[in-house]
């Protein structure tokens, strides 16, 4: 502590140090939370290091989770502030943040690699394109028809290029629910009361018309929960870039991914670039194509978050295949809390394309009680199909497949 | 101002003003509080449910002797509700007895209509008015209201006034002492927080929550509420849906002291089980062997 101790003079300039610190690990603190930091100091006995800490933590960590990193932070610059130190500690603290971004090409990179190779594929082959140019611009319907159908599991990369700009075109229409908040509507069912009277003032105390009013609309919150085990395969990586789209067109959205273990990507999803995106939900999800617990990952997201995203009358999407390796332990239980703690909730099934598909195996009978919808999501048409549910209105009865 | 105080000191000052409301609080959350009065800064309390945020702005005003003006936040909530409305019931007599007196001016009308007399002050005006002094504000579970609102909030922390079109705008003379509380059924947006002074409320250790029994809950004996203390600290460790907060404690250990217990034994545990946990999935896994097992430490501790 004998820094702070030293004369305030270097105060100011250590608290301005130390924010450096944190906004390299990765919080971001304002210049006006510096200010702040510096005056809450001017509150505090400098004297005692634990309320030095809780003063610069209030005004600085404004999330608890980001207590932790500021924990850190604060016991390794507060021991010796020194400049030297700092900057030796900021380059640590960089690691900190990097983490969950190990290196990897840039996200552009791959792309700009694709469009290369395609480019250079144009410049030798360019006599029988031209040829083929007429036939093409025929066939530009049906090829587009058969892309809607083909499973995304039977697909080739060029394909595969295909469907994602065909996903990225899809656009989520907003199901709305009434919200408790008004707008001036002449056929609306209720009186404005206070528009009346000023309405009536105007013509000099005389009511001549009634105000109306009629209750806005806004589109409930969506969940999604995405299955990313074995068996889903080359369906994720898909839903993934229908989810982007989703997440990036409408507001209040979370995404989360589970194999043996829950991940919340809702953040990386922000990231308006998808392969930017892709890149930072790679870095954070530790179990890609690996085993599924379902009912484990469920019941996880019933107690972590269920309470923190569910609110306001949230739909839920779940993406699985149902195929659980704890054979369905603990999953009915799980879906059923998870359905009724959300307005409604709506399964995505990829296995649905197979005809005659019948739900034999144990965790997929143990779902079917507990969803209101039950979905195919093997191809792009399903997916069409999905965006037309979304948007309807919700059914006032509940139905089960 | 009669019975109004001075505001604390010091953190020192501040727990030991808190601790005459019957609030036992730690040294980081003192300090949380010593700098929101200070520096007359929102408050900002997240943590689980019944872990004592509320009671944090009802302790300040009775120590303090402000007048507390509470706001419980819901979804939908809007200015009619949140900051003020008009009495119009009133409004349109009045306009009616005009017509009758034969009053035909417009303006003198208009500005007999919208008087201070119809004026309805919701919390927020009342936070701010200055009738009364100076204010404790609560704003409750503000993670139950919409982003709407939570931007509306924003303009009035950061300049404690309020534009009425039709009357003109009311000032705070003094700003209110501000508490926020959330629970987190929804994140509040970071420009929010960066206004306030956050401060994460936890669950108290074993010694504080014993102290807080002994306030809260005197009729129990030291050895009952020592055990209630360790069975609960003990709770909080395993995987529940919904863990106890020190509210829970302090009912359970009434409830408890109500019927004759003078130290913990399986039977009244399992009886009184609801008391402490509210959902039955974690009731049927702790009552029973856990909940024996968890006496059985509690009164060997």
């Amino acid at each position: 502590m004998s820094a702070i101790a030293h004369g305030s003079g270097r105060l100011p300039q250590n608290v301005m140090h130390f924010a450096r610190l944190l906004r390299r690990a990765g919080l971001a603190v304002g210049p006006g939370q510096v200010l702040d930091a510096i005056a809450a100091l001017d509150h505090v006995d400098l004297g005692r290091r634990s309320d030095v800490h809780v003063a610069l933590r209030s005004v600085m960590a404004v999330r608890r989770d980001q207590w932790e990193v500021f924990d850190a932070a604060f016991s390794l610059f507060w021991r010796n502030p020194d400049r030297d130190v700092a900057e030796a500690m900021m380059a640590a603290l960089e690691g900190l943040r990097r983490a969950p971004q190990p290196a990897r090409s840039k996200p552009g990179h791959r792309r700009a690699a694709e469009a290369f190779a395609e480019a250079s594929r144009c410049r030798t082959g360019s006599a029988p394109e031209a040829e083929k140019t007429r036939i093409d611009a025929l066939l530009a319907v049906s090829d587009q028809e058969r892309l809607r159908r083909m499973d995304f599991e039977a697909m080739g990369e060029a394909e595969i290029r295909a469907a994602r700009q065909a996903i990225a075109r899809l656009r989520l229409p907003l199901d709305s629910v009434p919200s408790r908040r008004f707008r001036p509507d002449r056929q609306g069912p209720r009186a404005d009361l206070r528009e009346t009277l000023r309405k009536s003032l105007r013509g000099g105390g005389v009511l001549v018309e009634i105000a109306r009013r009629e209750r806005r609309r806004r589109t409930p919150p969506l969940v999604a929960l995405c299955d990313i085990s074995g068996s889903m395969g080359r369906f994720a990586p898909m839903l993934l870039h229908f989810l982007h789209t989703v997440a990036s067109t409408r507001t209040r959205t979370h995404v989360f991914l589970f194999g043996t273990r829950l991940t919340n990507i809702t953040r990386a999803l922000r990231h308006r670039d998808p392969e930017a995106a892709f890149a930072m939900v790679a870095a954070l999800v530790p179990d890609w194509s690996g085993g599924t617990r379902i009912g484990e990952a469920i019941g996880r997201f019933n107690k972590d978050w269920a309470r923190r995203v569910l609110g306001q009358g949230a739909v839920v999407l779940l993406i699985t295949d149902g195929l659980d390796r704890d054979a369905g332990a603990g999953l009915a239980e799980a879906m059923d809390r998870l359905h009724r703690s959300c307005r409604r909730l709506i399964w995505l099934n990829p296995l649905l394309r197979y005809e005659g598909f019948e739900p034999l195996a144990s965790g997929i009978r143990a779902m079917l009680p507990h969803v209101d919808d039950f979905r195919p999501a093997h191809n792009i048409e399903s997916l069409e199909g999905l965006v037309r549910v979304l948007s309807a209105p919700a059914q006032a009865g509940r139905t089960a497949a | 101002m009669d019975g109004q105080r001075l505001l604390p000191a010091g953190v020192d000052e501040t727990i030991a003003l808190l601790a005459r409301g019957d609030y036992v609080a730690d040294r980081a959350l003192g300090t949380a509080v010593h700098l929101a009065l200070a520096m007359r800064r929102p408050l900002f309390l997240e943590g689980e449910a019944g872990v004592g945020k509320t009671e944090i702005a009802k302790v300040l005003s009775r120590t303090l002797g402000r007048r507390l003006v509470r706001l419980q936040c819901y979804d939908g909530l809007d200015l009619a509700s949140a900051l003020y409305d008009w009495n119009y019931t009133r409004q349109l007599l009045e306009i009616r007895l005009a017509e009758a007196a034969g009053e035909r001016d417009k303006e003198r009308l208009a500005r007999g209509i919208f008087d201070r007399r119809f004026l309805i002050e919701r919390p927020l005006l009342q936070a701010i008015s200055p009738e009364g002094g100076p204010a404790v504000l609560l704003i409750d579970e503000l993670d139950r209201a919409d982003e709407p609102f939570e931007a509306f909030l924003l303009e009035l922390l950061a300049d404690w006034q309020v534009t009425i079109p039709e009357l003109g705008t009311v000032r705070a003379a003094e700003p209110p002492v501000v508490v926020i509380t959330s629970n987190r059924t929804r994140e509040i947006h970071d420009a929010l927080r960066r206004r306030c002074l956050y401060h994460w409320v936890d669950f108290p250790d074993a010694a504080r929550e014993l102290a807080i029994l002994a306030r809260k809950a005197p009729q129990a004996g030291e050895r009952l509420a020592r055990q209630v203390v360790a069975f609960v600290q003990r709770l909080r460790q395993i995987d529940l849906f919904k863990t106890p907060g020190v509210a829970e404690t302090i009912d359970w250990c009434a409830a408890l002291a109500h019927l004759d217990a003078t130290e913990l034994d399986t039977d009244r545990v399992d009886h009184t089980l609801g008391v402490l946990l509210k959902y039955q999935d974690d009731i049927a896994r702790i009552r029973g062997e856990q909940a024996a097992a968890f006496v059985a430490e509690a009164r060997a501790a």
